[in-house]
């Protein structure tokens, strides 16, 4: 699933920081004294944290649940503790999408509310517009929701890190897969034209031999005709044979491509990042285009080859069931889909960094925290946080779409996002949720 | 006497917001700066409606100029601060005379039509050139505060005094350009366009000239936002930032530079202020819209409040109403038809030449004798 949209380019020229070292010495508060407010945003008895998210607008459909998931999972851990005793409160405002507001937001946050971290924000364009300020600022940057591998830059950027698999991995995961068991098939590529495509299909050429792409067709996700415009590409896909379609392509584009395909007969297998596949999210949008209801869109899923970096929703999974029960006290109301299962499990990473930054944390004890590295938990793979790599979950699995759920195709796969560098399997189990659900 | 009057004004204005910027917070000294931009892009947009009467729903594209403007500026020619925010009001100038001259032939829905699609495909530029502008994420760029302030000064202070330090010269430019020759003209133009060419006014000439006065102002501020978020990206420039620009000028009051004040400050404060309003009263998961239906509602009442704007309001609470306040008002209504009644002061009614209120003759007829009637009338 994805969660943002990952639009962007590629990061700023590099400075040289010395906080790391210092960072990376985090957790040094006093392991049982008193509670104290101890940074901007801490108190005796809260934490504030922040986030920008688009709660209306182009991107909001599904994206607009994230922020009120990870509330939900704050409002459990509240209910039972608290973090050393104190209760988080999330302030999430919405940007719309806008990077200008995304500006404006993010100071209001930093400068007037005093928030001790930005959590979550999400989106590519819109982070990379504040990214140098919250660094500049000094705030922990925790977990951009947005896969893009510019969000590793710990010299520019010390206090940002990523979460989800970065597109890069994703593509190399998928590329791997593509290159082992479709060997003799043509392949074409479908792709948003920015960061979030372009990192993708990176990845893919890393392991798929150039000799069997027979088509990369780019789409514009600000196309004024979005139909016309996949329409023209599902055509040049049909004309170039291939038997195989991989994308990287947001929910939207990726429903509009299978119904392109459905007008044209053409009926290849199709490969999909986990930023288009969420069955729910998918499917629903199926039929609202389509003017369709029931089983449509189910049906015109059914076989998507892709990937996931998180258990499965309607598995019997330890983590399914402690979000599901979250999902049916605090929010009853949303769907429980990818965008929710992502919002518990991203904010569940935060509370492993905050219990890890110590009793009276400052900011740089979180950052220090998360640089130590964070043991596995809702992910399928580990994370690859160090002082020296702010990447997120490293691997995924190969999954298909069966019946409207995901599906495991094998292991869990795990790699880095170099050229060279191979996808293996990670034969180590996830470690299960927690009993009580707390980290 | 003008010129000093306006001026002084300034002057005195300009002590007390640098007196006030030092006592506020960094936010508030940032919402200060994005203010203080906004009532130029405002000003200049009240000029080209309320005192031109030509309508643009596309200035939003001027502020995509001035702002990607000084972001390559500052990047690639390294000038100074001001020469970079001269240099946007230059570039977005040009691009106001080359869309005045189509405007100078289009009217009403026409004209609205040709501007609104030039905030729409203005922004596809950063997309379709990459390289040079940065497609969706846009560019960043830094701006440092001068030595002279030391090293500890606060940049969000800097931006503001930049901000308000422009707006003040921009106001006191228009305040007087508005009482010139040029003013008169454009008010006899407003009032009736045939009346002005038969008075000798080039009416062409006049329209391209308020479009570019108008997009330089647009420059400016577009400038001065990408300064104080130290970014740009197309995202900014979107349709509705035209939309709201407008929307500004007529809560504001139309015609009015005062007005143009008030317009920014409830541009760039009332969202916040009720998106904070709606989370302290409990309203946030899947509240989302709680804030824009406030401001919806903002708009309404104040439209039914005060027609006249809330500068209007004003003048009426305190009994200010001078005459050309209350002309534009009437003028204006009836130049777009708008459904409302004249706020106070004389009333268009009883006038069915239809040729303005007496101030907007007075306007006129001084304007063709200054002018003389040797000047080309546009046919």
């Amino acid at each position: 699933m994805n969660r943002s949209h990952r639009l962007g380019l590629a990061p700023m020229a590099a400075l040289a920081a010395t906080s790391m070292l210092l960072a990376a010495c985090g957790g040094t508060s006093s392991s049982n004294g008193a509670l104290q407010a101890s940074a901007p945003g801490v108190t005796a008895k809260t934490i504030t944290i922040g986030s920008t998210q688009p709660l209306t607008g182009i991107a909001a459909p599904g994206y607009d649940e994230i922020a009120p998931a990870s509330n939900a999972y704050f409002q459990y851990v509240n209910a039972h503790g608290g973090v050393y005793g104190r209760k988080i409160t999330y302030k999430y405002l919405n940007d719309q999408y806008n990077s200008s507001i995304t500006t404006t937001d993010v100071r209001q946050l930093i400068l007037q509310d005093h928030v001790f971290a930005i959590f979550n924000g999400l989106g590519t364009p819109t982070h990379l517009a504040v990214a140098p300020f919250i660094n500049a600022e000094k705030v922990p940057d925790l977990f951009v929701a947005s896969g893009c591998a510019c969000w590793n830059a710990t010299s520019s950027w010390p206090q940002t890190f990523g979460w989800q698999i970065n597109y890069i991995r994703e593509g190399k995961i998928l590329g791997k897969y593509i290159a082992t068991h479709f060997q003799d098939k043509k392949i074409a590529y479908f792709y948003q034209d920015d960061e979030f495509g372009l990192d993708g299909v990176k990845g893919l050429d890393y392991e798929i031999p150039a000799a069997q792409v027979v088509a990369k067709e780019p789409y514009n996700v600000a196309a004024a005709n979005p139909a016309a415009e996949v329409g023209t590409l599902a055509a040049a896909l049909k004309a170039s044979g291939a038997q195989v379609v991989v994308t990287f392509a947001v929910p939207a584009f990726m429903a509009l491509l299978r119904l392109s395909e459905l007008g044209l007969s053409y009926n290849p297998t199709i490969v999909s990042s986990s930023v288009g596949s969420d069955p729910q999210t998918l499917a629903g949008l199926l039929n609202s285009f389509a003017k369709q209801s029931g089983s449509f869109g189910t049906t015109l899923i059914q076989g998507i080859v892709t990937d996931s970096y998180l258990p499965s929703l309607g598995s019997n999974d330890s983590w399914i069931q402690l979000f599901t029960k979250i999902h049916n006290q605090y929010i009853p109301s949303l769907p429980l889909d990818g965008n929710v299962l992502y919002g518990m499990a991203v904010g569940y990473t935060f509370v492993q960094a905050l219990f890890k930054a110590g009793r009276n944390p400052t900011r740089q004890d979180l950052v220090g925290a998360v640089n130590a590295g964070l043991p596995q938990g809702v992910s399928v793979a580990p994370y690859a946080y160090s002082s020296g790599d702010h990447d997120g979950i490293t691997g995924a699995f190969m999954a298909e779409v069966e019946n409207g759920v995901i599906t495991a195709l094998g292991p869990v796969q795990v790699t880095d996002s170099s050229a060279g560098g191979a996808v293996n399997t990670d034969s180590t189990a996830q470690p299960p949720a927690p009993t009580n659900g707390i980290p | 006497m003008t010129l000093a009057r306006h001026a002084g004004i300034a002057i005195v204005a300009g002590v007390v917001l640098l007196a006030l910027s030092s006592k506020l917070d960094s936010f508030r000294q940032y919402q200060l700066a994005q203010v203080a931009a906004t009532v130029i892009a405002v000003a200049g947009l009240t000029v080209l409606i309320g005192i031109s009467g030509q309508l643009s729903v596309g200035h939003g594209a001027f502020m995509f100029i001035g702002g990607y403007a000084t972001a390559l500026i500052v990047m690639h020619l390294k000038w100074p601060l001001v020469a970079a925010i001269v240099a946007s009001a230059f570039v977005a100038g040009v691009a106001g005379a080359i869309m005045g001259v189509a405007a100078a032939r289009l009217r009403g829905p026409y004209l609205a039509g040709a501007t609104l699609m030039l905030a729409v495909a203005l922004p596809a530029v950063a997309f379709q050139w990459q390289t040079a502008f940065g497609g969706d994420q846009g560019l960043d760029f830094t701006v440092t505060t001068p030595g002279f302030l030391g090293a500890s000064f606060q940049l969000t202070e800097w931006d503001a005094w930049v901000c308000c330090v422009c707006a003040l010269i921009v106001l006191v430019m228009l305040a007087n350009l508005l009482r010139s020759r040029v003013g008169r003209n454009w008010r006899a133009l407003r009032d009736n366009d045939t009346a002005a060419a038969l008075a000798g006014l080039n009416v062409g000439q006049l329209r391209v000239r308020a479009f570019i006065v108008s997009a330089a102002c647009a420059g400016v501020s577009g400038s001065l936002l990408a300064v104080t978020m130290l970014n740009v990206t197309p995202g900014a420039f979107t349709l509705a930032l035209s939309i709201q620009l407008l929307t500004a000028v007529v809560l504001g009051g139309l015609g009015s530079l005062a007005g143009a004040i008030w317009g920014g400050i409830i541009l760039v404060l009332v969202p916040p202020f009720l998106t904070n309003t709606a989370a302290s009263h409990g309203f946030s998961a899947g509240s989302a819209s709680v804030p824009i239906v406030g401001y919806g509602l903002v708009l309404i009442v104040v439209m039914l409040v005060f027609p006249a704007g809330i500068q209007g309001g004003i003048r009426r609470l305190f009994g200010l109403a001078g005459p050309t306040a209350a002309g534009h008002v009437s003028a204006i209504g009836r130049r777009w038809q708008f459904a409302w009644k004249p706020a106070g002061g004389r009333s268009a009614a009883g006038n069915p030449a239809g040729y303005g209120t007496a101030g907007d003759q007075i306007a006129a007829r001084e304007a063709a004798g200054k002018n003389g009637v040797t000047e080309e009338g546009t046919p």
